[in-house]
């Protein structure tokens, strides 16, 4: 019954998002726009009628109703209740009808909240909404149904895949779906604006919270990701330039452009073009990692619903929507009129070349990650894998930190360097004393990891700097956020550098009561003992970790799951202030003298990668916040004036 | 705007990328990994005998005036059961098999050869793998052409099905 | 608890029928050259394993990874260049097999790329700039 209401729900759903598409197409034929007052309840129907469906979902894997297709292929009885909720969406159906219900919800929000810009812009970009979630639904009712059911119904399930069972990558997909379609926010607002001649501060302020709140959840989402990868995967890599990743950074380093270019766009009426190409980008990225992931034309460890069917259909939404969107770009951007002038050296100049290196990084990934597709198809079969993508990426990243020390301290409009003169030298002499310095006492590290840690200490001074000279209390909250979020990142790319340059590795056997060490600490096995858990078995290691006189138990595991049959590897992380000792116990060694192969690392400053990138969001969100403390004062004042 | 055809780069990159994409799609990717060995004399290497009663395989054993198929197998790989008529017939054909045995145990090896024949002159014992990566193997069952002078010649992926068989006897012929 | 686990690891095993054997001596080993054992770690995250779904070698719990990275430290220990064990490891099985592209060919497309696009961009930006009369 459910999944029959919820399928229901679907389709009426879909029948909203048409009739939304519809009355906003009236709009633009004649102006006149007899239908347009339907778009709005349109918008909040579709929006409640998606989460009402989503929902039903989520009670089906909730109470394992095994007659539902999706639930009896993707969840167990046995399965703990976190992992069955998150089952909802850790399978292709289940992640489409969650695309689709943020698409729907954020255009019922749109709908309600939005009153800075015209009608007719609000118009065209809930219908441009309308059409993107057609597509999505098209998708799902057709080749895609969540609730389809199974006859007979199967007793216990097939169960989800032990790698899925843990909870920072439960909620993994979740959080980069309200990214991406946070994206389709912005690529709508860029095409209604487009449509109805509206592209000036006004759609640029109703635009930027949501390319702020998309670009939250995207950072802290391939975070996420990064980490799990790191402690799950078992070998301590937190980036692989696997094409999956890659397909959610890219979308990651649109926004990041487009979250800088919407702001001068608000704020001083500049970079209308790059703003708009910047959101239509954004968000063909979004779809393009969609297609990426799903369609199997590219080999990847995470690769998932690997179905060269849903992938082409896909891929003809994804061609169509970003076919339009370019289309109607080169046609009407020549009437968008040319916006503030500035010059090269400016606060506007340095967002361009954030632009420029920010967008070159993009393509590099691009290219670099279809090209095996394009060699194939020329006879020849290649590899492109980390070596390459670090070091075609890296200098240009290099690039873009120098302008950061420099960009966010110059004046609108225009500016000179003399200004600015004690900071450039100060900047540099941090800069210089820290690769001397390093490579004094460190001369085999590598040029990337060197330039790292230089750059990051220089810009962990430079983000501070805005602040310099101004009453902390009269500051507006966002440029905190742009602090915290620039420190961020140069907490972040320490973390990188440090890791990667000053690592150390130990492989050894141990046999219960030896020791190994590794980096100043020793680290011994006591014992190995059997462990069983909810749906695994797995051995255990004891093991004691020491330095300076401190001891510290440590238990990686090695687990064996059985439904369906697969081995994950448990790390043991112990982690200090200045870096994580990481501990993995594997099969016995062949030798068969009784001794196990045990693999230590420390990695000095690692979980900074991932706290940085906490900052990042968290600046974000101050930035966000801070906007709307702003709004609803002004609107309160204005309300009490007119009182 | 005084470059108007840049507008439309968009549009042609997204093109281009479609059609990437789309060859992607439509051709099926070629998963397996082919040795680059062809055309190469074969590697040095002495293996151990993979069982009692079978003789150890090197390669001065091959290459010694006559072609011959080299034929990697494990008693665990599932494939490698079904190729076993297929070699029957080609030994009855008068073609010299030797073999490989990967990751095996002598009983194992015994067992899967008292069960399907033993149509081998010869069969190494290869427990660590370090001769399949020596040929550019990368997995079982493969099989390759080997000719009079030990050069390979030809890499057979998968288990040798009943049309394959003509094939392979043409090759051998053919290095004559 | 001795004789439980081999009967634990026996129940387990059935399920991972990829034959058996012993793992080579280097491929869990480290070098006892610091330098050696950095330039072979080097190598390895760089060369592809050839069972796995797009895994470095160094990355990879697979039985041929492992006697790859057996070869790498072999070669590297008697005092092979990384790029010959790496040329050692294309003669095998072809480009595919390392994750850095030649620099021939294609693959030199490939590295000119980022210089190319960014030169591109800022001569495309060129025309945003107001210029001072």
């Amino acid at each position: 019954m459910i999944a029959e209401a919820g399928l229901a729900a679907i389709w009426l759903a879909a029948s909203m998002a048409l009739l939304q598409f519809i009355a906003g197409l009236t709009l633009l034929r004649d102006g006149a726009g007899q239908l347009v007052p339907l778009i709005k309840p349109a918008a909040y129907m579709q929006g409640a009628l998606c989460t009402f469906a989503f929902f039903a979902l989520m009670w089906l894997f909730y109470i394992s109703d095994l007659s539902v297709l999706l639930v009896a292929n993707n969840s167990h009885i046995d399965k703990p209740l976190i992992f069955k909720l998150a089952g909802t969406w850790g399978n292709h159906e289940g992640s489409m009808l969650l695309w689709v219900t943020i698409l729907s919800v954020s255009g019922a929000a749109i709908a309600f909240l939005e009153k800075r810009i015209e009608v007719k812009t609000l118009s065209a970009t809930l219908a441009v909404q309308g059409f993107l979630a057609l597509g999505f639904f098209a998708f799902l009712l057709f080749s895609s149904n969540p609730f389809e059911r199974m006859v007979p119904a199967p007793i216990e399930g097939a169960g989800l895949n032990p790698l899925l069972q843990d909870v920072g990558l439960a909620f993994h997909p979740p959080t980069l779906y309200f990214g991406y379609v946070g994206l389709s926010i912005a690529f709508s607002f860029a095409v209604g604006a487009l449509l109805t001649n509206q592209v000036g501060p006004a759609f640029a302020r109703a635009m930027r919270p949501w390319v702020l709140g998309a670009w939250i959840f995207l950072t802290i989402g391939i975070a996420a990701g990064s980490y799990w990868a790191y402690y799950e995967l078992g070998w301590g890599g937190w980036w692989f330039w696997d094409p999956v990743e890659n397909a959610s950074l890219m979308p990651w380093l649109a926004a990041t452009a487009l979250l800088h270019s919407v702001s001068v766009l608000a704020t001083r009426n500049a970079l209308r073009a790059w703003t708009i190409m910047l959101a239509l980008v954004a968000f063909a990225m979004s779809m393009a990692g969609t297609f990426l992931v799903r369609s199997g034309i590219l080999t990847s460890v995470h690769a998932f619903a690997v179905d060269p069917e849903r992938g082409s259909f896909i891929l003809a939404l994804m061609l169509m929507y970003t076919g339009l969107a370019f289309v109607i770009f080169a046609l009407r951007i020549g009437t968008v009129k040319q916006g503030e002038p500035f010059q090269l050296l400016s606060r506007e100049g340095g967002i361009v070349a954030n632009n420029i290196f920010l967008s070159v990084i993009l393509a590099v990934i691009l290219i670099g990650t279809l090209y095996p597709i394009a060699a194939e198809a020329l006879g020849d079969k290649i590899s492109v894998g980390p070596p390459y993508f670090n070091k075609a990426t890296v200098p240009i990243a290099v690039l873009l930190m120098l302008a950061l020390l420099v960009g966010p301290l110059l004046r609108w409009r225009r500016d000179d360097l003399g200004r600015l003169k004690y900071w450039l030298i100060g900047a540099a002499a941090i800069l210089l004393l820290s690769c001397l310095a390093i490579w004094k006492f460190a001369p085999q590290i590598g040029i990337f990891p060197l330039l790292g840690i230089a750059l990051s200490l220089a810009l962990a001074v430079a983000a501070w700097m805005p602040l310099r000279g101004r009453k902390l209390l009269r500051t507006p909250i966002p440029v905190f956020g742009m602090v915290i979020a620039h420190f961020g990142l140069a907490v972040s790319v320490f973390g990188m550098a440090a890791e990667s340059g000053f690592s150390s590795e130990t492989l050894t056997a141990l046999a219960p009561g030896e020791s190994a060490k590794v980096a100043g600490w020793e680290v011994k096995l006591n014992d190995v003992n059997p462990v069983v858990g909810d749906n695994w078995v797995a051995v255990e290691g004891e093991m004691i970790a020491a330095k300076n006189g401190n001891e510290f138990p440590l238990h990686p595991q090695s687990r064996q799951f059985f439904k369906p049959p697969m081995q994950t590897s448990e790390a043991a992380l112990l982690t200090r202030w200045n870096g994580q000792l990481y501990v993995v116990i594997a099969q016995p060694d062949q030798e068969g003298d009784g001794r196990w192969q045990v693999r230590l690392w420390w990695k000095p400053f690692v979980t900074f990668i991932w706290g940085g990138a906490i900052l990042i969001a968290l600046g974000g969100a101050i930035a966000l916040l801070g906007r709307m403390v702003r709004r609803t004062k002004n609107s309160a004042i204005n309300k009490w004036q007119t009182e | 705007m005084n470059r108007p055809w840049l507008l439309w780069a968009p549009l042609v990159a997204t093109a281009c990328i479609g059609g990437l994409a789309i060859y992607g799609l439509a051709v099926p990717k070629d998963e397996q990994v082919h040795s680059a060995m062809i055309g190469q004399k074969l590697p040095e290497f002495a293996l151990p005998p993979a069982t009692q009663g079978v003789f150890p395989l090197s390669n001065k054993d091959m290459g010694d005036g006559s072609p011959r198929l080299l034929n990697i197998f494990a008693s665990w790989c599932i494939p490698c059961k079904a190729e076993a008529p297929q070699l029957e017939e080609l030994k009855a054909a008068g073609v010299e098999i030797d073999g490989i045995a990967i990751r095996d145990r002598p009983e194992d090896v015994a067992a899967f050869l008292d069960e399907f024949g033993n149509p081998y002159r010869r069969i190494g014992s290869d427990s660590e793998m370090a001769v399949q990566l020596k040929l550019g193997s990368s997995g079982v069952p493969e099989t390759y052409v080997i000719g009079a002078d030990g050069t390979i010649l030809f890499q057979h992926i998968g288990d040798i099905r009943v049309e394959h068989v003509p094939m392979l006897i043409e090759k051998l012929k053919a290095t004559k | 608890m001795r004789v439980f686990v081999p009967i634990l690891l026996m129940l387990a095993a059935p399920v991972f029928a990829q034959g058996s054997g012993p793992t080579p001596a280097l491929a869990n080993r480290q070098l006892s050259d610091p330098a050696k054992e950095a330039e072979a770690t080097r190598l390895m995250h760089s060369l592809r394993c050839i069972q796995c779904q797009g895994q470095s070698i160094a990355d990879s719990d697979a039985s041929m990874a492992g006697t790859m990275r057996a070869e790498v430290r072999q070669q590297i220990a008697a005092g092979q260049k990384s790029e010959a064990v790496r040329n050692w490891m294309i003669q095998r099985y072809g480009e595919w097999v390392s994750f850095e592209p030649d620099f021939k060919g294609a693959g030199l497309l490939l590295w000119l790329t980022p210089i190319i696009l960014l030169l591109a961009s800022l001569w495309v930006a060129r025309g945003l700039f107001w210029r001072r009369t």
